[in-house]
């Protein structure tokens, strides 16, 4: 017996008698074959969360159930690929529709055409576990894609050769007589995380050239971070900035129900940019999901599942894998709107009561694990989520459940956004609780005193805050010398530190080795500026030093060109020194 | 064609027809009044025996019996043509200047279809629309969505008929067209847009949606799309760039509120329904250029803020769809400075793709940002100087709190048919910054300051 169509509202329809109805199984609706999921059964009936537009449809019209729930393909051909939040390729609709999305295209993930030169790395008679690596395929020119076994077994077979991701690669025999085709493609269900061995703590830094996050609230490999802020602060800029710079080997960027537009200037650009690593464009260890804010809201509830599992199996293969979503909000509200069309008991802000549940099993997919196989490779997951909270104002249930879970929290601020003070992180605002985990990481590869430069500066912007409700009330000049200078300094911590470009071309990176040789000079400066005012040097005439000039453009100077960093702080010295003799 | 008379419940603009079969979701419906008055309306939620309709129009004079339901087979449409340039047409798309009406060369689906993203196509073409705060510092370029976030009484229309008459790019040889879409406003602020474009000759490359504000409400959810199928028709068959100026969607987001509240919908903030992000997205997502295609639709959507709170969730939804915010100040409009734009909360997201060698000039982004820096820092002198007094504040701090000043008097205001190029506005950045010293200018890179600023200083 096949299901019936019974009601239609918006997005979600209702089917009665679909056989073997399960809970999140992928069905068909309609004449169309539109694609849909189950999401709540009653009685006979079952509620269904269309993915597509559902204009027109009728009640009588058919539904038929896969009897699977929603899946991935995970092969070679995922990188570089532009994915709606299904895994449907755009670039293949478009072939099919053309410059619109209309609906009931069924066009498969993966090239069914294109050929892969496989290279095995196991032996016929060998056994296999389940996340064994069985061979490689050169994905891209950076990425070696490493074929998993989806089964554990003996291998009957396996031949080197050139294959299509359809085509039989080997056989393996799994026990009791049972034997399984392999294929350079397997099938994942988004809903599952992939399983791992064992997950490690943070340890090392996802380094990402932005001097506020890389300096004040750094970044865990296999960490969370989410980003809140109002709209035109930059949280998009920011994403952009941590998937072109950040050191991870694969990124994976969903475009959660925001601008067409957007995603647009990220295809265009990407491929044009450059890994500084590497040599190659970042667009070859890319792969972009995007299901845009007009795009059917179901599909866009399906986007970061698909994104994340897609960042498992790269994890998998044990590859360092960052996930930017931009936005969760968004996902969040389309949580929302389901659980409403579905007449659900609503919690706060008419939010579904289990989105705390879902945005915590969401981030916990991240981490860095050791992986399954006789042969456990390293590989982690960094997830990163930008938020959208309504009017800026993070007392909102999305931001609150997300800080619960998520360890950085990069807060953007409206008024530095005003100021054009870029990236609009704000400094005392935002936090790290990887700071001390990666402490030692920092002392062994940056320089002993890194994190004791890093929390004197701290420290004097927490004081800038202090002197600055001062000086709204009685003035600047109302402060002792002393303070005034540290003004000086915090302002030029802001200012030439914390301030950075993402559009220049040297200032949009700092490694930090770079970041270190800059600090280390404002702080220098910072010593050597109270050390002369204790000593009765007029302040003003410290700040008209020529070398304040060449602090501020100390950004401007390329990582090839280190050298010149350096030698301000030398510069500072005898400039000091002049002044204080004078 | 199906015809019920099986009405059994009617409340606000929605009516409950029992015992359909064949209806599909979203179909046109057609309701024949008692009197025999005919009116529209659109299917909403669908089972097996009840259809829910929303009707566009007054539902007074419905009764459950005597009224008559028929089920059209289709979605809305609407018949586009070219000559549908120089005509005005009521909220639902009728003509309404007792002009014929125009014979359909194509009958499009008005919820039109999302632009795969792939296809999409990076707006970059500048447009110079003559006024300096949006050309240097919030400047637009085709293919962009860029709201205006007014408030009651601030000149927001005159605005928007400055921007549409002054718009231009460096080709100037090229088709364009204005489409004109009226959600809610009075006969007043429409008429005042209507004699703008007849004086100035734009009504011929004009298309008019008029749904002024004794229309029906339910149709103000209609009129923006039929506006935006006609646009993606002209844009993307006929190759013409297309401006659609959509005032006021603050009544849109009414009209969505009110269907909302009758359908017993679970509110959202303020009342306004949980889906109303992703509703707004299928109007302004409509904009844009796309690969291949010639035309492009530049959308400048305006919305009064309710309350001058921009955290309302009208304009904060609009915000984190459209690309960037053009936004009045009632304070700078108190002080007589007109357009009232206000630098600081305004944004173009696009701007980087129209700017720069080639596009304007070299330094432009530099010079955007240190005007930004300079009046912020200006502004916040202010109010600490009203605490402190202008004396104690030092030398250099007095010199911002001056720039702001002459910022406003000079750079933010200009007349309503003062149409500057985007070289005068830049040199007009250039010679205010001159008052700054040149340590201040930390945004612009060195040779800029030589090449462009050096002949404004003393």
């Amino acid at each position: 017996m096949k299901g019936k169509l019974s009601r239609i509202s918006g997005p979600v329809v209702v089917a009665k008698g679909i056989e073997d109805a399960k809970l999140y199984d992928v069905v068909r609706v309609g004449e169309e074959k539109l694609v849909g999921e189950i999401i709540k059964i009653v009685g006979n009936e079952s509620v269904i969360q269309v993915y597509e537009d559902t204009s027109g449809l009728q009640p009588g019209e058919r539904v038929v159930s896969t009897g699977e729930p929603l899946s991935v393909e995970l092969g070679p051909g995922i990188l570089k690929s532009f994915y709606d939040g299904v895994q449907r390729p755009l670039q293949g609709i478009e072939k099919v529709a053309g410059s619109f999305i209309t609906r009931g295209i069924d066009v498969p993930a993966l090239d069914r055409k294109k050929k892969w030169e496989f290279k095995p790395l196991v032996k016929k008679g060998q056994k296999i576990k389940h996340g064994d690596v069985l061979g490689e395929v050169q994905e891209t020119e950076i990425i070696t894609h490493r074929i998993l076994s989806p089964y554990s077994g003996t291998l009957k077979s396996i031949k080197a050769g050139k294959y299509t991701v359809e085509d039989v690669i080997g056989t393996l025999d799994t026990g009791r007589g049972k034997k399984h085709d392999l294929k350079l493609y397997h099938r994942w269900f988004v809903r599952k995380p992939r399983p791992y061995s064992e997950k490690f703590p943070p340890v090392i830094p996802l380094l990402t050239g932005m001097r506020i996050i890389d300096t004040f609230a750094p970044i865990a490999k296999g960490g969370t971070a989410s980003i809140p802020g109002p709209f035109g602060s930059g949280k998009t800029v920011t994403q952009q900035s941590l998937a072109k710079w950040s050191d991870a080997q694969i990124v994976v960027y969903i475009g959660c129900g925001e601008r067409g537009n957007e995603m647009t200037e990220v295809l265009k650009e990407f491929p044009k940019l450059i890994d500084p690593k590497s040599g190659k464009p970042l667009m070859e260890r890319t792969v972009l999901i995007a299901n845009t804010s007009n795009m059917p809201v179901a599909a866009r509830e399906a986007s970061i599942y698909t994104g994340i599992t897609l960042a498992e199996y790269y994890r998998d293969m044990g590859y360092d894998v960052s996930l930017m979503a931009d936005s969760t909000s968004r996902w969040a509200e389309a949580l929302r709107e389901i659980s409403g069309r579905l007449e659900e008991m609503p919690g706060e802000e008419g939010y579904p009561a289990y989105l705390a549940r879902k945005l915590a099993e969401f981030y916990e997919r991240a981490g860095r694990v050791k992986t399954l196989g006789t042969n456990p490779r390293e590989g982690s997951i960094t997830v990163i989520g930008a938020i959208s909270p309504p009017g800026g104002d993070i007392s909102e249930p999305v931001s609150q459940n997300t800080l619960r879970v998520t360890k950085v929290f990069l807060g953007l601020d409206a008024s530095l956004a005003h100021r054009r003070h870029f990236p609009a992180i704000h400094w005392l605002k935002s936090y790290s609780l990887y700071i001390e985990a990666l402490d030692p990481y920092y002392k062994e590869k940056i320089s002993a005193e890194w994190p004791s430069l890093r929390d004197e500066a701290m420290k004097l912007l927490q004081k800038e805050a202090e002197l600055q409700e001062i000086v709204q009330l009685v003035g600047p000049d109302a402060l002792p010398e002393k303070e005034q200078a540290v003004l000086v300094v915090t302002k030029m911590l802001r200012e030439d530190y914390l301030q950075q470009s993402a559009f220049h071309e040297v200032d949009t990176f700092s490694s930090m080795e770079k970041q270190y040789l800059m600090l280390k000079n404002i702080m220098h400066y910072y010593e050597r500026i109270m050390d002369a005012v204790e000593k009765g040097v007029q302040l003003s005439f410290l700040t008209s030093l020529k070398v304040m000039e060449k602090i501020a453009r100390m950004k401007e100077i390329p990582e090839t060109k280190m050298k010149d960093i350096k030698s301000i702080y030398e510069e500072i010295d005898a400039q000091f020194e002049e002044a204080i003799k004078r | 064609m199906k015809e019920y008379k099986t009405v059994s419940q009617i409340a606000g603009p929605l009516i409950f027809v029992d015992d359909v079969s064949g209806v599909g979701y979203n179909e046109l419906v057609e309701i024949i009044l008692p009197s025999g008055e005919r009116g529209k309306g659109q299917v909403l939620d669908i089972s097996e025996k009840t259809a829910v309709v929303q009707v566009f129009g007054s539902t007074s004079g419905l009764s459950t019996t005597g009224t008559s339901v028929k089920f059209l087979g289709e979605s809305l449409r609407l018949g586009v043509s070219e000559d549908m340039l120089g005509r005005v047409f009521t909220g639902l798309g009728e003509p309404r200047d007792k002009g014929p009406k125009p014979i359909a060369e194509e009958r499009l689906d008005i919820n039109g279809a999302p632009i795969n993203p792939y296809s999409r196509d990076e707006p970059r073409d500048f447009i110079q629309t003559g006024i300096s705060t949006i050309d240097a510092m919030n400047t637009l370029v085709r293919g962009q969505k860029l709201p205006i976030f007014s408030a009651s009484g601030l000149p927001h229309n005159q605005l928007a008929v400055q921007i549409a008459r002054q718009s231009k790019t460096k080709d100037q040889k090229e088709d364009f067209a204005v489409i004109f879409a009226a959600v809610g406003i009075t006969h007043e602020e429409a008429s005042f847009f209507m004699r703008d474009f007849e004086k100035t000759g734009a009504l011929e490359r004009a298309v008019l949606f008029l749904n002024l504000a004794d229309d029906p409400s339910v149709e103000r959810l209609i009129t923006p799309r039929l506006a935006l199928t006609t646009a993606e028709y002209l844009a993307f068959e006929k190759d013409m760039h297309v401006l659609v100026i959509i005032t006021d969607m603050t009544n849109y987001c009414e009209a969505l509120r009110e269907i909302a509240s009758a359908r017993q919908e679970v509110p959202g903030r303020r009342g306004y329904p949980g889906y109303m992000y992703t509703d707004l997205s299928t109007i302004y997502e409509r904009a844009g250029r796309i690969k291949g295609k010639k035309g492009t639709i530049t959308q400048f959507p305006i919305l009064t803020m309710p309350g001058d709170d921009i955290t309302h969730p009208i304009p904060d939804l609009t915000g984190y769809i459209t690309e960037g915010q053009i936004v009045l100040s009632r304070d700078l409009h108190k002080k007589n400075i007109s357009p009232p734009v206000d630098p600081l909360p305004s944004l173009s997201r696009l701007m980087n793709l129209g700017i720069g060698k080639e596009r304007t000039r070299e330094d432009h982004r530099g010079l955007a940002d240190q005007l930004y820096a300079g009046y912020a820092t200006g502004r916040d002198l202010r109010s600490l100087s009203a605490v402190v007094g202008e004396e104690s504040l030092s030398n250099v701090d007095r010199k911002y709190l001056k720039f702001a000043d002459e910022f406003e008097k000079r750079f933010i205001t200009q007349a309503s048919n003062e149409d500057r190029s985007i070289e005068q506005t830049m040199d007009l950045g250039w010679e205010l910054l001159s008052a700054l010293p040149e340590t201040e200018l930390k945004r612009i890179k060195k040779e800029y300051i030589e090449k462009y600023g050096k002949k404004f200083r003393k």
